[in-house]
Order: C-alpha cells, then sequence, then structure tokens
C-alpha cells in the first residue's frame, strides 16, 4: 500500500558499502503451539555491541486481532517493520470489509522480510516469527522466515535469535501435543531462562527489577497479552527448579 | 464546422446539481444520531456484503448515500489517508477533520471539472474520546461541508427526515432508544410501511479501547428494536427476499449483486446495480439535503 500511494515513507535501504553501523539489536524470540492455539514469548534485551542498550525492550506484538509477530534482529528496522505490516493488515481488512487468511498475513510478512535483504546483507538483519490463530482451520499455526523472506511453517514450535538454539533445544524437550496453556508459558519462560545462560546477548527474568519476558497467547478469542503477574509465576518455578536441581 | 452550443456556467452547475440531487433522492435514507456512549449510524440496506458504513480509522466511520461505485472510491480514498497519516504520524493524529476536508476538495473538484457530478452524500462521524466532543461532517456532492451536531439525516426526503429528528432527537439517548427513534423516522420517509428490508447498524461505542467501529449483527439489532413493539419481521435475516410490494424492493441490479455467485463483495461491487436499493416510490422529492452553496 505505501510502495504505491507513497514511497517516500519506507525505509531507504541502502548504506555506503563497507560501513557496519552500531546499531540496537534485539534478541530472542519463541513460539510454541498448544491445545487452544498459540503462545509466543521474548526475552526484553536489546544489545548494542557489547553492551546492554534497553533491559525493558517489547519484541512481541499484535500483528492484528488473531496474529502475533516477534522479532529478533536489527531493533529500528525490526519495529519498523512491524508497525508497517500492522498497517497493511488493518488497511486490507477496513477496504475488503474482512481480515486476510492467516496463510496470507504470512505471505505478506514474507515479502517485507525479502525487501529488507538489501539491509540485511549490511548488516541490519531482522528475522520475525508470526503465529496466529487460523479461523477457517480452527488451529493455532507459526510461520518463520530466514532473511531473503524464505517461509516456512512450522508444526509445534519455534525460536530465532541469537539464543535461538539454545531456547529450541528446551522446547524440544518440552513440547507434546495439545498443551496446557500453563504448560506451555512454563515451557517459553524456561526456553529463554536457558537461552539467556548461554548467550550474553539474551536476558533472563530479572527477577530485581521485575522485568520479565513478554509473552501473549493467540486463541479462537483472540490476541491476549499474558499478564505480569503470571509470567512471574512462571518464571520464579523456573528459578526455582534450577536452585533445587543444584542443591 | 460545428459551433458549440453556450451554456451559461449558472445553468451548467445548475444542471449538474439536479442531476446529483435527482439520483440521490431516490436511494434510500440514512440516520446518524449520537448517543449517550457514542455515535450509532442506521440505513436500510438489503445487501449484507455492500456496505453504506464502514470504519475509516480508531474513532472515525463513513457513511454514504448515493451511487455506490462512486462512494466506494472516496471510502477507499478515506481509509488511505487515515492509515497513511496514522503510519506517518501518529494514531492520535488522524481527524475526521482532515478527511472530511480531503473529501470536499475531491468532491468540489470532481463537481466542477468532470462532466458527471458525483451522486453521493457522506458523512464523517468521529466519536470523541475524553472530554472531546463528537464531530459529526456532512459532504454533499458539490463539496459543500457542513459540520453537524446531535443528529443528521441524508438521502432521499432527507429534509423531512431531518425536520422529524430536530423535533423528537433529545440529548442523552441510550443505544436501544436512538435505534428506534432512526427507524421511526427511517420509516416515515419510507412509502407506507415498506421498511421490511434488513436495516444497517453500526456504533463508534466510545468505551471501545482503539478501534471503536462495530457493526451490530441483525440480532443485535432485532433486541435493540423490541421494545417499540417492531414486528420482528422489520429485520428479518432473510434479507433482500422480505421486501413484500413492488415498490419496496432494492432495485433489480442490487438483489442480483447479492446473489451467491456473483462475488459481489470485491469493492466495486456490481457492475449495473451500482446505485444501491432504489426505492421508485421517492419520486416526488427533488434537492433534500443540499446546504445552499
Amino acid at each position: 500500500m505505501l510502495r504505491a500511494y507513497a514511497p517516500e515513507l519506507l525505509t531507504p535501504a541502502a548504506l555506503p558499502p563497507g560501513v557496519k553501523p552500531e546499531v540496537t539489536h534485539g534478541t530472542t524470540v519463541a513460539a510454541m503451539r498448544f491445545a487452544e492455539g498459540v503462545v509466543v514469548a521474548g526475552d526484553r534485551r536489546a544489545t548494542e555491541g557489547t553492551s546492554i542498550a534497553q533491559r525493558d525492550i517489547e519484541k512481541v506484538f499484535p500483528a492484528d486481532d488473531f496474529s502475533a509477530v516477534a522479532f529478533a534482529g536489527a531493533a529500528g528496522p525490526g519495529i519498523e517493520m512491524i508497525r508497517l505490516f500492522q498497517t497493511e493488515l488493518e488497511h486490507y481488512e477496513k477496504v475488503e470489509g474482512f481480515p486476510l487468511s492467516l496463510e496470507g498475513k504470512a505471505n505478506k510478512l514474507g515479502q517485507m522480510v525479502r525487501s529488507n535483504l538489501p539491509a540485511a546483507m549490511q548488516g541490519l538483519v531482522v528475522v520475525p516469527l508470526f503465529c496466529g490463530y487460523d479461523q477457517r482451520h480452527k488451529t493455532g499455526r507459526i510461520f518463520r522466515y530466514d532473511v531473503t523472506g524464505g517461509r516456512w511453517e512450522d508444526a509445534d514450535y519455534h525460536t530465532v535469535g541469537s539464543g535461538g538454539r539454545d531456547a529450541r533445544g528446551t522446547l524440544k524437550k518440552r513440547y507434546h501435543a495439545d498443551m496446557a496453556r500453563t504448560e506451555a508459558i512454563y515451557a517459553l519462560v524456561e526456553a529463554l531462562y536457558d537461552a539467556a545462560d548461554e548467550d550474553t546477548a539474551t536476558g533472563g527474568p530479572d527477577l530485581v527489577r521485575k522485568i520479565f519476558p513478554s509473552v501473549a497467547t493467540v486463541t479462537e478469542t483472540g490476541y491476549q497479552r499474558v499478564s505480569d503477574d503470571e509470567v512471574r509465576v512462571a518464571a520464579e518455578k523456573v528459578v526455582a527448579a534450577q536452585t533445587g536441581g543444584g542443591d | 464546422m460545428s459551433v458549440p452550443i453556450y451554456v451559461s456556467p449558472e445553468q451548467w452547475t445548475k444542471d449538474k446539481a439536479d442531476y446529483a440531487r435527482k439520483g440521490i433522492a431516490r436511494g434510500r435514507p440514512l440516520v446518524v444520531l449520537e448517543y449517550t456512549d457514542g455515535i450509532v449510524l442506521v440505513t436500510e440496506n438489503p445487501s449484507s456484503h455492500l456496505h453504506k458504513l464502514s470504519e475509516l480509522y480508531d474513532r472515525i466511520a463513513f457513511a454514504a448515500v448515493g451511487r455506490f461505485s462512486e462512494f466506494e472510491n472516496l471510502r477507499v480514498a478515506g481509509v488511505r489517508i487515515a492509515d497513511i497519516r496514522g503510519y506517518t504520524y501518529g494514531r492520535e493524529d488522524v481527524t475526521g477533520r482532515a478527511i472530511a476536508n480531503a473529501y470536499s476538495q475531491m468532491l468540489t473538484q470532481i463537481f466542477m471539472e468532470a462532466s458527471k457530478a458525483y451522486e453521493v452524500e457522506v458523512c464523517v462521524a468521529e466519536v470523541g474520546i475524553e472530554g472531546a466532543p463528537n464531530a459529526l461532517y456532512h459532504i454533499v456532492y458539490d463539496g459543500t461541508v457542513d459540520d453537524r451536531k446531535g443528529f443528521l439525516a441524508m438521502g432521499g426526503e432527507a429534509d423531512d427526515l431531518n425536520a422529524e429528528l430536530q423535533r423528537q432527537y433529545r440529548d442523552g439517548m441510550a443505544l436501544d432508544e436512538s435505534i428506534r427513534l432512526a427507524l421511526k423516522v427511517l420509516r416515515r420517509a419510507a412509502p407506507a410501511g415498506s421498511v421490511t428490508s434488513r436495516l444497517e447498524v453500526a456504533v463508534l461505542e466510545r468505551s471501545r479501547p482503539r478501534r471503536s467501529f462495530r457493526r451490530l449483527s441483525d440480532d443485535e439489532v432485532a433486541r435493540a428494536l423490541e421494545g417499540a413493539g417492531v414486528p420482528s419481521a422489520g429485520v428479518a435475516t432473510g434479507g433482500p427476499d422480505a421486501a413484500g410490494p413492488a415498490a419496496n424492493g432494492p432495485a433489480a441490479g442490487g438483489t442480483g449483486g447479492d446473489g451467491p455467485g456473483s462475488g459481489g463483495s470485491g469493492p466495486e461491487g456490481p457492475g449495473g446495480g451500482g446505485s444501491g436499493p432504489t426505492a421508485s416510490g421517492g419520486g416526488g422529492a427533488s434537492g433534500p439535503g443540499a446546504t445552499g452553496g
């Protein structure tokens, strides 16, 4: 929509060759299917080189009423991409009178990732993770991307970001069919904890400052942010399990 | 070589205005009312896909009467203006006034330059939040824009309807009550009890976070009307089939557009029936809704 009517608003892609900007990066996000839909979670750390840029950055957003999008990578272009994506979905819904299919939304995001490729080649990589509740097929679905805009669907769970590999290991052990909501939230918080354990760019739950991972569910009733209190309970349980195991 | 016939500018604009007014007067009317918790928009519309009411932005709704293909153009342009402004600046920087101005500019230009004026009247309604007042902008075919308070009727018989609303409207009505008033007024305008097709009702609810626009389902409308003893057939879900005498039915092209196989839900709608429902009874009325110049 913007490309057609107001192209000057889109991010200019090119930087001088060889220049690597020092930019804020967001790190690990993860999503997992459960019985009623999907849960998506992200840690809260943003880094700038080796220092921490922000402790409470937000990487999980509602894309519209029935889908959520999270990102890992350069925070500036990432948040901009999500803002544009939200606008595109809402615009389509208002013009046509009904929302895009979940598949359609996922493809649209793929095109946006692809258009970021020139910037990605210069170091401004943004990799989103898209998930939502498919109202036609009555199920939660997760889509992952690579920097070229390639799009794949994941049957059960997926993670992206610098701590993604470590988080995936945890989810692999925890995942089973028809997980309950609390179980899935626990698994994701634990996965982010494990990622933070291995990866300096991923922040663990901060019990001192009361900063916890951002978690949201998307089910038949729509996008819903999981309250900080509920995430705190899960995070304390994860920490307790670790200390209990160490004694 | 033929010499073009001289037509004075006065005659030329008058002809265009008459033409547009006649087109608008043929359509069914539409009523917009402020109620305690927002704004309600009510019109008759046999189609459940080709809307006359629609969302423009968080607090802003669009309502139009006249030729469908023409106001659909305006609607899409309005959504585009709103979304681009919201993306460029911020969500709260999108105002009904800006959109109403844009419509006014577009309609003025079309009226002056195109060979055919748009046969439309548009209302841009904006619900005020945090103590700000509501705004109702009424824009007519020649681009005249007008800021209304409380209520607004447009379309066929609009003068009568506005006069009736002037008598019956009061501040601080509940939603149910205002829907009943709207139907009562619409009924008055229609030839003897012909409000038998589906009602299209939407609200801008002040208390809803972010996107305040919501369509009411047929059931919700039926429930709102129950208190007034309106026969439930008045909002039968049967759609166009429920219309009784031929004079009250939608124009033939419109009915065709509702058929399942017609693919009529696209923005352009069915080619032939573009002018929407057409009551054949309203021939005598000319010039409602024209607000001078």
